[in-house]
C-alpha cells in the first residue's frame, strides 16, 4: 500500500485550471472550423467538400452549423484553400426554452449537479470523453459534479448518439423517473443532429426529435473540457455559446433550426 | 493441406469434387458449392486443413441470394471463401454451427436482417432486431426495403419474454441494463442466479443497432469511409483502414511505402491508447482508486498526443483510399514515438507495482475463465483469446501494410483468467511502442498519398488486427461506383459471442471485474 501512497503524492496536481483559467495545453481540443467571410469561389468549394452539410452559405457569409461537423478535416485537408481554426473548446450552447432566458438549472444546483449518464446509440468516443471528466486531468467533482447510477437522483440527464430504436424507452423511462427540475444535455455531433447516421429507418436526428434538448454541446467527439463548459453552462456558471460560426442573427438562426 | 497447385492440376476442382477458382493476387480461392455439400466443405477446411471461420457474408441481387462463407488460414496460405447461391425465394440454408459454433451469432444475425432460415441452428429470432419492438421476417437488409425512412407497419410481440436456461427451484433472472451504473454502454445482461452465486450470464445486445450496413448501400465510397470510421470510435482508426484497405484492392490502389509506415505508426498509436484505456478500466472495476488515476492520467495523455500529432484525439479524418489526408513530417513522428516511449516507461512502473498489490491480483486471479478449447471453438479473436493460449494475430498471420517486415512477438498465456488478460494488455502496449519505433525508423521520404484513386466496380474483403482482435470488412461496389453491400466482422461481435464462458459460476460481485477484464465495445459489436 505505502508504494501507492507515495506514487501518489510524487504526482503532484494535474488538474486543468479551467474554468478559472483557460487550458491552452495541446492536444485538449481538435477545434472546429471557422466561418466568416471567404472569396467566392472558396466558399462553394468549402460547401462541396462538407459531407454532411455543415457548412453553407448564407447572405454573402460562409456559416459553420457545428451542430453537423464530424471532424472529418476535409475543409482543412487536400484543399490549396483550407477553412480557418479555432482551437478553443468552449462550444456548448442553451437552446430550446433555455435559449430565449438564457436561464439553465438555477442557481441552487451551481455547486452540486447529479448527473445521469446515457448511451443511446454513441460510437464510445463521446462516451469516452465524459469518462475522462472523472480523469484527474479535469476532475469534475471539484467543481461540483457527479455522476449517479439513478434517475430518482440526477438533475441533468447526459445523452450521449444518435438515440436508435430500441433506446427510446430505456431513455423514455429514465427521463420520466427523473425528478424536476431536470435539464437535457445532448453531447456530441450525432445527439445533435444524426451525424453520419441519421435519419433512418432506426434512428431519427438526434435526440431532439424525442426529448426536450436543454443545453447542446457539439463535437465528434467533443472533448472534455467542451463537455464540462457544458455542465457549467447547464447550472449557469459559464455563459451559453453559438452554435453557428460566425454568430449569427436571431432570425437566421431561427431559420437554421 | 491441398496447394493452390493441385486445384489447377485437378482442372479448378478442390477435393476433386467442389469447383474451385483461384485470384493470386489476394491469395484468395472461392468454392463454389451446392446448399448439400455445404456443411461437409466447411467441417474439412476447419476440421482438416486448419483454417479458421472469419465471417458469413450475404449478398442478395434479383437473381440470387449469395452466402460467402469466409475462412482463412495461417500465413503463407490465404483466404477460402465458400460459396451457396439460391434463388432468392429460396430462403433455407444448412446451418454449419452444429461444427462450427463460430458462426452461430453469424447465422443468427443474418436469420434477422435478411429473413434466411438455416435448418438446424437450435435458436433464431429476436437478436438484432428485438422482438418487442420490431416484428419477426422484417428483413431490414433485403434489397427491396427502404433503409431511409421509418418502418410503417410494426408488428411487435408484446409479449415476449426473454429466453431462460437455469431451470431450477428458486432460480431468478436478475436484468441489468441498458441503463445501469457509471459512464456505459448500453447493453443488458440477464444474470441468472439461484441466490449468492450467478449461474449463467445472457447478454443481450444490439440496443444501439445503427443499421450502419444498411445506410451504407448507395453511399459513395468516401462517405462510407466516414462511418467506418465513426461506428466504433474508440477504434477508428483500425476500421477506417481495414474499409480502405478493401476499396484500394477492389480499385488496384498502390499504398506509397511512407503511408504503409505512417499507418502502422498511427494504429499501433491507438493500440496503445486502447489497451491503457482498458488496463484503467480493469484497475476502475477492482476499485484500485490510486492505480485507476495513475492509469487513467496515461489515457488521456496519449490522447492529447494524438491530437497533437493528428489533429484529432481519435484519429478521425486521416486515412482515406489511397493513403493519408496529411502529410506528417518525420520531426513530428520522431517526438510522438519518444513521447509515447515516455508513457510507456510510466506504464511499465505501475505494472511492477499492480503486480505487488495482492489485494488486486486476488480479484482477476481465476475469475472469468475461458479454455483454449472454448476459446477456439467460439472463433474468439484479439488479446481475449491469446490469454486462453490462442496466439493468433492478423498481423503475423495475414501481413498488411507492411507488418510483414517488422518485428512482432504476439504475446500469449495459457490460464485463460482475467489476470492473463490483463498481463497479455500490458505485453501488447511493449509491443505496440516498439512497433511505432520500428515503423518512425523505416520512414522514407516520399508522398503519403497515391497519384492516382479511381473508383472501379468489385468487391474485396479488407482486414485488420484492430485493439480489440480481428476486423474483416467486406466491401462491394456497383456498376455505379457506389457502395453495393458492406458487411463488418468486429472483435467484439466474435468475442461477445464467448463472454458467457467467462461469466458462468461466479459470485455477484466479481461481474464488473469479468467485464471490465473482457474490455469489449458494444458500439463495435451493434454497428
Amino acid at each position: 500500500m505505502i508504494p501507492w501512497v507515495q506514487k501518489g503524492l510524487l504526482t503532484g496536481i494535474k488538474t486543468t485550471g479551467y474554468p478559472a483559467r483557460e487550458d491552452a495545453s495541446p492536444g485538449v481540443s481538435p477545434g472546429l472550423p471557422l466561418g466568416g467571410e471567404y472569396p467566392e469561389q472558396q466558399a462553394s468549394s468549402l460547401v462541396d467538400r462538407c459531407p454532411t452539410g455543415a457548412i453553407t452559405l448564407a447572405g454573402g457569409q460562409t456559416v459553420v452549423d457545428y451542430r453537423r461537423c464530424v471532424h472529418c478535416f476535409r475543409c482543412t485537408r487536400g484543399t490549396a484553400a483550407p477553412i480557418g481554426w479555432s482551437p478553443k473548446y468552449e462550444w456548448a450552447a442553451l437552446v430550446g426554452e433555455g435559449a430565449e432566458t438564457q436561464r439553465g438549472l438555477g442557481r441552487a444546483f451551481q455547486h452540486s449537479a447529479h448527473i445521469l449518464v446515457v448511451d443511446a446509440g454513441d460510437c464510445g468516443a463521446c462516451l469516452n470523453e465524459v469518462k475522462q471528466l472523472n480523469n484527474p486531468y479535469y476532475n469534475m467533482h471539484r467543481l461540483g459534479f457527479f455522476i449517479t447510477p439513478t434517475p430518482r437522483q440526477a438533475d441533468i440527464l447526459l445523452v450521449v448518439g444518435v438515440l436508435t430504436d430500441q433506446m427510446r424507452a430505456p431513455l423514455q423511462k429514465a427521463y420520466d423517473a427523473m425528478p424536476t427540475p431536470k435539464r437535457v444535455m445532448a453531447v456530441g455531433a450525432c445527439a445533435l443532429s444524426g451525424s453520419v447516421f441519421g435519419p433512418s429507418f432506426v434512428c431519427g436526428s438526434g435526440v431532439g426529435d424525442f426529448l426536450p434538448v436543454d443545453v447542446a454541446v457539439p463535437g465528434n467527439p467533443p472533448p472534455p473540457l467542451a463537455i464540462l463548459h457544458g455542465l457549467l453552462v447547464a447550472v449557469e456558471r459559464e455563459p451559453s455559446t453559438a452554435l453557428l460560426s460566425p454568430e449569427c442573427g436571431a432570425a437566421q438562426e431561427a431559420r437554421m433550426r | 493441406m491441398q496447394s493452390t497447385d493441385s486445384i489447377e492440376k485437378s482442372g479448378g476442382r478442390w477435393s476433386d469434387t467442389v469447383p474451385a477458382h483461384l485470384d493470386p493476387r489476394y491469395s484468395l480461392r472461392e468454392l463454389e458449392c451446392e446448399p448439400r455439400e455445404l456443411v461437409s466443405v466447411c467441417y474439412r477446411l476447419t476440421s482438416e486443413q486448419g483454417h479458421h471461420f472469419a465471417g458469413l457474408i450475404v449478398q442478395e441481387g434479383p437473381s440470387v441470394l449469395e452466402l460467402r462463407y469466409v475462412f482463412y488460414a495461417d500465413w503463407p496460405s490465404g483466404w477460402t471463401h465458400v460459396l451457396v447461391r439460391q434463388l432468392p425465394t429460396n430462403r433455407t440454408f444448412p446451418s454449419i454451427s452444429d461444427g462450427i459454433h463460430a458462426a452461430d451469432w453469424h447465422e443468427r444475425e443474418a436469420e434477422d436482417l435478411f429473413d434466411i432460415v438455416f435448418e438446424g441452428h437450435p435458436h433464431l429470432g429476436d437478436f438484432v432486431l428485438h422482438n418487442d419492438r420490431w416484428q419477426e421476417n422484417l428483413g431490414p437488409m433485403r434489397p427491396g426495403f427502404d433503409g431511409r425512412n421509418p418502418v410503417a407497419r410494426r408488428e411487435p410481440d408484446l409479449h415476449w419474454q426473454p429466453r431462460r436456461i437455469v431451470q431450477a427451484e428458486g432460480a431468478f433472472a436478475m436484468p441489468i441494463g441498458p441503463i445501469y451504473s457509471g459512464v456505459t454502454e448500453s447493453v443488458q445482461f440477464l444474470l441468472e442466479t439461484v441466490g449468492e452465486d450467478v449461474i449463467r450470464t445472457i447478454p443481450r445486445l444490439f440496443y444501439q443497432y445503427r443499421a450502419v450496413e444498411k445506410i451504407a448501400e448507395g453511399r459513395a465510397t468516401e462517405d462510407v469511409l466516414l462511418l467506418a470510421e465513426r461506428f466504433a470510435a474508440t477504434t477508428a482508426f483500425a476500421h477506417a483502414l481495414a474499409f480502405c484497405q478493401a476499396l484500394e484492392s477492389i480499385c488496384g490502389v498502390v499504398t506509397p511505402p511512407r503511408a504503409c509506415a505512417l499507418r502502422v505508426l498511427l494504429a499501433e498509436l491507438e493500440r496503445f491508447r486502447h489497451h491503457v484505456g482498458a488496463i484503467q478500466e480493469i484497475c476502475e472495476s477492482t476499485a484500485l482508486v490510486v492505480a485507476n488515476n495513475q492509469v487513467a492520467i496515461l489515457e488521456e495523455e496519449l490522447l492529447r498526443l494524438s491530437c497533437s500529432f493528428t489533429g484529432h484525439r481519435y484519429l478521425f479524418g486521416l486515412t482515406i483510399c489511397g493513403g493519408l489526408s496529411k502529410p506528417l513530417e518525420d520531426a513530428d513522428c520522431h517526438e510522438a514515438v519518444n513521447q509515447a516511449r515516455g508513457i510507456l516507461k510510466r506504464l511499465n512502473a505501475l505494472e511492477k507495482l499492480l503486480y505487488d498489490s495482492s489485494s488486486f491480483l486476488d480479484r482477476l486471479e481465476e475469475v472469468g475463465i475461458v479454455q483454449e478449447s472454448d476459446a477456439r471453438s467460439y472463433g474468439l479473436v484479439g488479446p481475449i483469446a491469446r490469454a486462453s493460449g490462442v496466439a493468433r494475430d492478423l498481423r503475423k498471420v495475414q501481413p498488411y501494410s507492411g507488418y510483414d517486415s517488422l518485428t512482432l512477438d504476439v504475446p500469449c498465456e495459457q490460464e485463460g483468467d482475467g489476470y492473463a488478460r490483463l498481463r497479455v494488455l500490458f505485453a501488447e502496449t511493449k509491443q505496440s511502442v516498439s512497433m511505432m519505433e520500428q515503423a518512425a525508423a523505416a520512414l522514407s521520404p516520399g508522398p503519403v498519398h497515391a497519384t492516382e484513386v479511381v473508383i472501379r466496380p468489385g468487391a474485396a474483403l479488407g482486414w485488420v488486427e484492430a485493439p480489440r482482435g480481428a476486423a474483416f470488412h467486406w466491401l462491394s461496389i456497383g456498376e455505379d461506383r457506389r457502395v453495393d453491400r458492406y458487411h463488418l466482422v468486429t472483435p467484439s461481435f466474435s468475442n461477445w459471442h464467448g463472454f458467457h464462458l467467462a461469466a458462468e459460476n461466479f459470485a455477484f460481485q466479481d461481474f464488473p471485474i469479468i467485464l471490465a477484464t473482457f474490455g469489449l465495445s458494444v458500439a463495435e459489436n451493434d454497428r
